[in-house]
């Protein structure tokens, strides 16, 4: 194990050489993620299930054929998985031993899958395989019976193709293509001209085969579609071109019954092929990215895509849009850094072209995707796209800053826009927009974070390369017709011997305002704008500062680009330590003085948490991964965390993410992976899994009605009981029928399951209860009185309860814990 | 799945005036007629009573103009000397007016000589005015004196001689009828009571006073001297209420409009300015072609009249309310149709269908949407557009920029259209909001159209011209850069030196050089 706590999350990472299967009744959605597989409800577009099990990246997932709540997964660890996804149990785990690329379920094999595995002894050639699958009693079985079918394939699985009733396989590479039929065994090969056609290029992207017909829809890298008949001989075959995408076919999809044909590429337009004639076509445009996997569900009902920024489309059979499922969008380049948004705590960072996305980290969803750039954007090689390059919030998360430049190095584009968070509306609105507020890039930007005062001391900083720094400050419209209240302009610029400013950030009480030029750290008043002192540690220029918060706010961190880390007192004005580290990162925590580091040498990461008033760190992790992290934010959490080492405690108020430079979401934990997964999956499973029974009805209703009265009574719900009772319940009723005991045996444990806490009552009470309870479970007939019952009963019960106030079990626990924590920190005050 | 993104237009924030209810009221008025007196014109007034007649007071004559007559319907002409301060009496039958001389004469409209003489002044009467009994009249003159006479018996009531230099200006209350004010180039202003022997009240205006009003109700008191003009609650014992500085030359003459909401105030600095009584804030204001000595508004604002030291009478008259007949033919569906269904509320069980709001595209949007470049070109291209809304013809030209199909949009157009997209970039090119873009679709065109150069006049012509401007923006900014520089020193002088060395300037506004390369 590499690093015991540094852990990769499955946040995002969807493997993209992962097809997706639809489930034939169209509730489900399965879809490989990494190292996961993950279950998807069609309807809530939900995670349903996480099932996980693999050690390496999930290759390929196929419904077993013969049970269709089967399935099977192949892994680059060289292991088939064959799941109960319905409950995300692994039933049977085939051990392949090489690294298996893709994988293929036919319905006329019985126990046999293909698979496509490299070739032994030489680098970069695949072979297509048959896997023997032993029935065996245990669970880990042997899949070593292997027998090749077709040498020199690709190894995505868009390139190999089963046609009608598995009569034969295609396998395209490159500019041939190969149709190996099993019972002739016979193989044909075609090969089209390499010359490139009016700058096209001819080569094979992707294969599919009409699934009642003998014909095969290749795509191609220049666009076309090309329908392959008669390809039984080796001289007369045909074949017709369709031609609508001006660049690659990513892939190609036929309907159940082979009418339609849908082809998707980076235009990010889904394109419906009627009776294979290029004249008849339905476009479903603006998908937001290109396509990448397109899935038929079994019945034909749905169609989803798979896109490049991780993102599933659901799509109705009559072409029109129906939902999607975004996970954390990755685009190619993260500019805008790692932001937290201080309203809803997502991560804020680049989403789609041109818009910013807020991904919850909780829920691991896209909650909303904010337009910034607002203009159509155009997939098209070599043009100059503009893109969002700055965020920040404000403190109370009301007011957004972004800024925004087209690719271009010596002009770029440059708009500076400030958004105004609309309560009513629910997001952020337009207020203001600057045209080049800078003659050259803007290099950072931040805002005078003050919770205390009002909304007059909210400025704007922003640095450019043009040598200057601009403070924006709000301005009242004093125009009684004016759309808005407020507008944004400039109120001070400010530079420094014509050096170019590079970083800027204000102190945690606003009073002082830290730009970096160049090798220059300067500090400026921020009441009068008067130069108050400069640091300066040469050689190299000033990669990163900040400032020190809370106890250590006198103090001014920066890192240099020939590997220092500086920490001046702003009371002497003097250097208080430095450190020898090549720091890329740094990062201070909001919510206490800690300041996360990480440095950069030769192929690791290492991070480093220390307190500006002291040199030593008090967490060192070194070798954190091997690549190299570009970006870090520290997310508060919702509550503290119990966190008994010491070594840990700087953890306990947030959460620190990474982002590194393969766009891999990372954190630090300090749980195991296990603990941190199996709460929330098993819990799914219990709620999807719950029988809609008369019986359920009636405890959901008075679940409900509990509820309900506890919020008249102007009481906190008592949460202690609901989580006591539910273990027996989901016991009671999640245990198969044949294996639960006698239901007398069960029913007390089940009625005390539902008793609130055993202290407050009297043994006359419980006699009551029971008696009414059983009553319940014999007559379902006149249930409307029982609940009735039972309900001034609950509340007789609960008003005691407050009465006696005594503590229970958990709660008990919960003291114990906190007297268990600790108060070192206090001492620091 | 996103929609079909419009074209975004840059919307620029307009410069100048902004466009108010007040705006639209003071513009109705017609192009001004010029009449030309014969000496400088001290003072209009307007008859009280239909039809509004108004009396014009310049040089040694008193003309009497009818509403829309350019010739005078009177004139009076019994003067030595010069006449000043020709005044109406508040049932329009009799005016009175001072002179150099000393003597004031009173004249009934429809006759001809004076009906009295009053004498009694020793210097010239520059203000002269009835009180709002009628039977009464007050006079202020360069003896420093003000004087309160008797109508019937032509003698003098009371004199006050309290002002210690010119009495100018003065106005009798509405509200009582033994009130009434005067000021002097003393620099104060003078209340006083007819039953009393002396003045009542005094207000240091601060600056030779010029014109003083009183509001109908009587309780403030306006007064101009100076730059300033400054109100004066009077009952409060006249405490300054506002001071206005909004002219920069001397304040002649003051006016109420009809209703009283607006006051107007005119100066030597050739502007009227119009304030709101309210807010004491500029709402409008009018220029004028030379200084401004006297104004006067008829009743209903139907006419602004003022009189400029140069002796023209400049008349502007409202436009008559125009009766929007289009807006007659123009019948909306009635009521009832119009809001049938509208108010349904859908029940329960009811199936709501909603219907798709259809989005309205302009024409180049559709036609960028189908990826149509060149014809998207064309749409903006065409006159009302690029005519009125120059924004939108460069915002499309900027997003083919983006989209890298302008120069093939350019390309291959004929005569007629280059000579059309020539005089866009070089009228607008100089525009700064503009130039960025047009010096992309200048340069392209340039490149585009250098083999044909020489085969049309008129688009050789339209080269020429591009250059000329391009030239003289490039001699302007240099001119800018120079003024630039001089106050850069300017403003080093005056900051003190300090101990850092450090540069700042606050940001000022013109820094931005037009780079173009000028080898067409």
């Amino acid at each position: 194990c590499r690093c015991p706590r540094g852990l990769r999350l499955p946040w995002g990472a969807r493997a993209p050489s992962a097809g997706v299967t639809a489930f034939p009744l169209c509730r489900y959605l399965l879809c490989s993620s990494g190292d996961f597989v993950k279950v998807y409800s069609v309807s809530t577009e939900e995670t349903l299930r996480l099932m996980g099990g693999h050690a390496d990246l999930v290759t390929g997932i196929q419904l077993n054929p013969h049970n269709h709540m089967q399935l099977y997964s192949s892994s680059l660890d060289g292991t088939i998985k064959l799941w109960d996804f319905m409950d995300g149990i692994p039933i049977k785990t085939f051990t392949v031993g090489s690294k298996l690329l893709a994988l293929y379920a036919l319905p006329s094999a019985e126990d046999l899958v293909f698979a496509v595995i490299p070739k032994k002894g030489e680098r970069d050639t695949f072979q297509l395989v048959s896997v023997k699958l032993t029935k065996g009693a245990g669970q880990d079985l042997e899949g070593k019976e292997l027998s090749v079918v077709l040498d020199g394939v690709g190894a995505s699985m868009k390139h190999i193709a089963f046609g009608r009733e598995g009569a034969y396989v295609v396998s395209v590479k490159n500019v041939t293509l190969q149709v190996y039929f099993f019972k002739r065994k016979l193989l044909n090969r075609f090969s089209l001209s390499t010359m490139k056609t009016k700058g096209g290029d001819n080569r094979f992207s992707c294969v599919v085969c009409h699934p009642t017909e003998d014909c095969i829809a290749t795509g191609h890298a220049d666009g076309k579609i090309r329908l392959w008949r008669n390809f039984h001989h080796k001289k007369e075959y045909t074949y017709s071109t369709l031609h609508w995408h001006h660049d690659i076919v990513m892939d190609l999809a036929f309907s159940m019954e082979g009418t339609r044909l849908l082809s998707g590429g980076v235009e990010s337009v889904l394109v419906q092929w009627h009776n294979e004639s290029s004249c008849q076509k339905d476009f479903l445009p603006r998908l937001g990215s290109p396509i990448e996997y397109i899935s038929m569900s079994s019945d034909g009902a749905l169609c989803c895509t798979l896109h490049t920024d991780n993102r599933i489309t659901i799509i109705n059979s009559n072409l029109r849009f129906s939902r999607s499922i975004q996970g954390l969008i990755k685009s190619r380049d993260v500019k805008t850094g790692l932001v937290v948004d201080p309203r809803t705590k997502a991560l804020v960072l680049n989403g789609e072209p041109g818009h910013l996305q807020f991904y919850s980290l909780q829920s691991d969803q896209q909650l909303f995707s904010l337009d910034i750039v607002q203009r159509q954007y155009i997939h098209q090689e070599g043009l100059k796209q503009s893109d969002l390059v700055k965020v920040a919030f404000s403190a109370q998360g009301t007011w957004l800053a972004t800024v925004e430049e087209s690719e271009e190095v010596t002009d770029p584009e440059l708009q500076l826009k400030l958004w105004f968070y609309h309560e009513e509306a629910q997001s952020f609105e337009l207020n203001t927009r600057i045209n080049t507020p800078h003659d050259n890039h803007i290099t950072d930007m931040c805002f005078r974070d003050m919770d205390g005062l009002g909304d007059d001391s909210l400025i704007l900083v922003t640095t450019g390369r043009d040598c200057v720094f601009k403070v924006w400050v709000m301005v009242e419209d004093n125009d009684p017709e004016a759309h808005q209240s407020v507008s944004w302009s400039c109120d001070f610029v400010g530079s420094y011997r014509n050096y170019q400013a590079t970083n800027c950030c204000f102190s945690e009480d606003g009073s002082l305002l830290a730009v970096s030029f160049e090798e220059t750290v300067t500090v400026w008043d921020s009441l009068t704008w008067d130069l108050k002192c400069t640091f300066c540690h040469p050689p190299g220029n000033i990669r990163k500062i900040c400032f020190g918060r809370l106890t250590c706010s006198k103090y001014l961190i920066g890192a240099t680009d020939y590997g220092f880390l500086c920490c001046w007192n702003l009371l002497t004005c003097a250097l208080e330590w430095s450190a020898h580290l090549n720091i890329v990162v740094l990062q201070p925590d909001p919510l206490s003085e800690h300041i996360a580091a990480v440095s950069w040498l030769s192929k690791e990461s290492s991070l480093f948490v220390f307190k500006p008033n002291e040199p030593r760190p008090i967490y060192i992790q070194r070798n954190l991964c091997k690549e190299k992290i570009l970006l870090a934010a520290f997310v508060p959490r919702d509550e503290p965390e119990v966190i008994t080492t010491e070594k840990y405690l700087w953890l306990r108020k947030s959460q620190l993410f990474f982002l590194t430079d393969t766009q891999e979401l990372m954190t630090l934990s300090t749980k195991s992976l296990e603990e941190r997964l199996t709460p929330s999956s098993k819990q799914l499973a219990v709620e999807e899994s719950l029988p809609v029974t008369p019986f359920s009805l009636l405890l959901g209703k008075h679940r409900r009605q509990q509820a309900q009265e506890d919020i008249d009574l102007g009481k906190p719900v008592v949460h202690n009981k609901q989580e006591q009772a539910s273990p027996a319940v989901k016991e009671l009723l999640h245990t198969p029928a044949h294996v639960l005991p006698s239901a007398s045996f069960l029913c007390t444990i089940f009625i005390n399951s539902l008793l609130i806490s055993k202290e407050n009552k009297s043994a006359e009470e419980v006699a009551d209860e029971v008696e009414m309870e059983s009553e319940k479970a014999e007559d379902d007939s006149d249930e409307e009185d029982v609940t009735a019952m039972e309900q001034e009963e609950s509340s007789h019960m609960e008003l005691l309860g407050e009465m006696t106030c005594k503590l229970s079990k958990s709660q008990e626990k919960e003291l114990r814990k906190i007297r268990k924590m600790d108060y070192s920190w206090i001492s620091a005050f | 799945m996103a929609a079909y993104k419009p074209v975004v237009v840059q919307a620029c924030p307009k410069l100048g005036e902004r466009i108010t209810q007040d705006t639209l009221y003071w513009r109705g008025y017609k192009t001004p007629v010029q009449i030309k007196e014969f000496g400088a014109i001290n003072k209009i007034d307007f008859s009280p009573v239909p039809p509004y007649n108004y009396a014009v007071t310049a040089s040694s004559r008193i003309h009497i103009y009818g509403r829309y007559s350019q010739e005078p319907i009177k004139t009076f002409s019994r003067f030595r000397d010069a006449a000043y301060c020709a005044t109406y009496r508040d049932d329009g039958r009799l005016l009175a007016a001072g002179s150099e001389d000393g003597s004031i004469c009173l004249f009934d409209v429809s006759g001809k000589a004076p009906l009295r003489q009053f004498e009694g002044h020793t210097k010239a009467v520059h203000l002269v005015g009835f009180l709002s009994d009628k039977y009464r009249l007050f006079s202020g003159g360069d003896d420093y004196s003000s004087n309160l006479w008797d109508i019937p018996s032509a003698t003098e009531i009371t004199s006050y001689s309290e002002h210690t230099d010119y009495v100018r200006c003065g106005c009798a209350s509405k509200v009582n009828a033994d009130v009434f004010i005067t000021g002097s180039y003393d620099h104060t202003v003078k209340l006083f009571d007819a039953r009393t022997k002396s003045s009542v009240m005094t207000i240091e205006h601060g600056h030779p006073v010029e014109s003083v009003l009183l509001f109908p109700s009587g309780g403030l008191l306006v007064s101009a001297g100076g730059r300033y003009v400054k109100v004066w609650d009077v009952l409060k014992g006249g405490q300054l209420l506002v001071s206005l500085k909004n002219h920069h030359k001397t304040v002649t003459c003051l006016c109420l409009n009809s209703s009283g909401q607006r006051l107007l105030s005119g100066s030597l600095d050739r502007h009227v300015k119009i304030y709101s009584t309210t807010s004491y804030k500029v709402v409008h204001s009018f220029n004028y072609a030379t200084s401004i000595l006297s104004l006067a508004l008829s009743p209903e604002d139907e006419t602004i009249v003022v009189g400029m030291t140069n002796g023209v009478l400049n008349v502007k008259h409202r436009k008559p309310e125009e009766k929007n007949e289009n807006s007659q033919k123009k019948r909306q569906p009635s009521y009832r149709t119009y809001v049938k269904g509208r108010t349904y509320m859908p029940k329960q069980e009811d199936f709501c269908v909603s219907k798709p709001v259809k989005r309205v595209l302009r024409k180049y949007d559709k036609l960028l949407r189908s990826f149509q470049s060149s014809k998207a070109l064309d749409a903006v291209l065409e006159p009302p557009i690029m005519l009125h809304t120059p924004e939108v013809t460069v915002a499309v030209m900027q997003e083919l920029h983006r989209r890298g199909t302008l120069r093939s949009a350019l390309a291959g157009r004929d005569e007629k259209q280059v000579n059309l997209l020539l005089t866009f970039v070089a009228r607008r090119v100089i525009e700064p909001r503009f130039t960025s873009v047009l010096v992309t679709v200048a340069d392209m065109i340039t490149d585009i159209y250098q083999p044909v150069v020489g085969q049309s006049a008129i688009v050789d012509k339209q080269f020429l011209k591009l250059q000329e401007a391009i030239g003289k923006e490039i001699d302007y900014q240099e001119e800018l850069l120079e003024v630039l520089g001089m106050m850069d020193t300017l403003f080093a002088t005056f900051t003190k030196k300090r101990d850092t060395s450090l540069e700042e300037n606050k940001s000022n506004g013109v820094t931005e050089i037009i780079e173009t390369n000028t080898n067409y």
